[in-house]
């Protein structure tokens, strides 16, 4: 149970620049009104952000994870069970990436 | 007590998140194993843990750790990772006008991404309960934590490739929140852009956290020239 200086120095400078992102962006509001595009910009963003969040991770992992991904999708829309999705979402990845190898010991010279 | 944070809110947001665990588990068993192959403490992963609660910046910073601890390019690299915050804190503003002092700076201090995503969908659902956001930021704090611990601990037995298909699991907690935020179809512009603006910066080999920022800003000007124009 060793607490080190310089290991504690870097978790503060971490916590103090997040906290800093955390809340510089309401703070910056909350003293200034922004314009109008702005303020329909923010009822936009949330979506936005998980979005583009989201597209490049599955572009990074390649076609299995955008089946996944539709299919956590689709089991939110139909059941609404957030637990239950996430668990259809590993799920359908998992026997996607098990396939190919399950196809190629079946089949001969597959 | 203030009417917009109460109690009652917190519980419902605390329920809330507990739907959502099971997709956090896998992404803090994943940062206590990093910290632990970087040999840092029980303790000081748990320090960091629960005081920066940020994955992704979490595990960038320990990727680039060394002994000493590289200070400035630890903090460099969070902040720029944890920039993509600063935009949720602004969008609550709906909700964090109410609030002041201890309760305002507070409830920002836990904010994080799916606990956010939880209070946007909230907020349309019309309640603007903060402790809604802070019942559900706690929760996963302290699921956080302890998966984190379980990881620095036994991440040396079970041992988990990196490209494991329990690691989605964040992925599609986040793709299974897009169904409660979606307001209908005047959400399909502002998606698409951002989405594409999100590929094409990460196509351009952008790392974190351009992708998020471009996607998010253009996607959501773009909403925001549509409805403008419209009105």
């Amino acid at each position: 149970m060793t607490l080190r200086w310089d290991v504690l120095a870097a978790i503060l400078g971490m916590a103090a620049v997040t906290y800093l992102c955390r809340a510089g962006g309401y703070a910056i509001l909350r003293v200034t009104r922004p314009p109008p595009f702005v303020q329909a910009m923010l009822q936009h963003l949330p979506g936005c952000i998980f979005v583009a969040f989201l597209a490049p991770a599955l572009a990074r992992e390649g076609w299995p994870a955008w089946v996944a991904a539709a299919a956590a999708l689709l089991a939110q829309a139909r059941l609404g069970k957030l637990a239950l999705s996430i668990l259809v979402g590993v799920a359908v990845l998992w026997g996607l990436r098990a396939l190919p190898g399950a196809l190629s010991g079946a089949l001969p010279g597959g | 007590m203030r009417v917009g944070f109460t109690a009652a809110g917190a519980r419902r947001g605390c329920r809330a998140a507990l739907a959502l665990t099971i997709g956090l588990m896998p992404f803090g068993l994943v940062v206590g194993m990093a910290a632990d192959a970087k040999g840092l403490s029980l303790l000081e992963t748990l320090v960091m843990s629960g005081l920066v609660f940020a994955g992704t910046a979490q595990l960038v910073a320990l990727e680039l750790w060394a002994d000493p601890a590289p200070v400035l390019a630890a903090t460099l690299a969070v902040l720029v990772i944890n920039l993509r915050m600063a935009p949720m804190g602004a969008a609550l503003a709906p909700v964090l006008d109410r609030l002041s002092g201890l309760r305002l700076w507070g409830s920002l201090a836990v904010l994080v991404d799916n606990a956010f995503a939880l209070m946007v969908a909230e907020m349309r659902a019309g309640r603007r309960d903060a402790g809604f956001l802070v019942g559900a930021s706690l929760t996963m704090w302290a699921n956080w934590m302890v998966m984190c611990c379980v990881g620095h601990v036994f991440g040396a037995a079970v041992r988990l490739p990196p490209g494991h298909p329990v690691f989605f699991a964040s992925v599609a907690a986040l793709m299974a929140i897009l169904v409660p935020i979606w307001r209908g179809r005047s959400d399909l512009l502002p998606w698409v852009v951002a989405g594409a603006a999100a590929l094409a910066a990460h196509g351009a080999g952008l790392g974190a956290p351009w992708p998020v920022l471009a996607g998010a800003l253009l996607g959501s000007a773009a909403g925001a020239a549509r409805d403008l124009r419209r009105t």
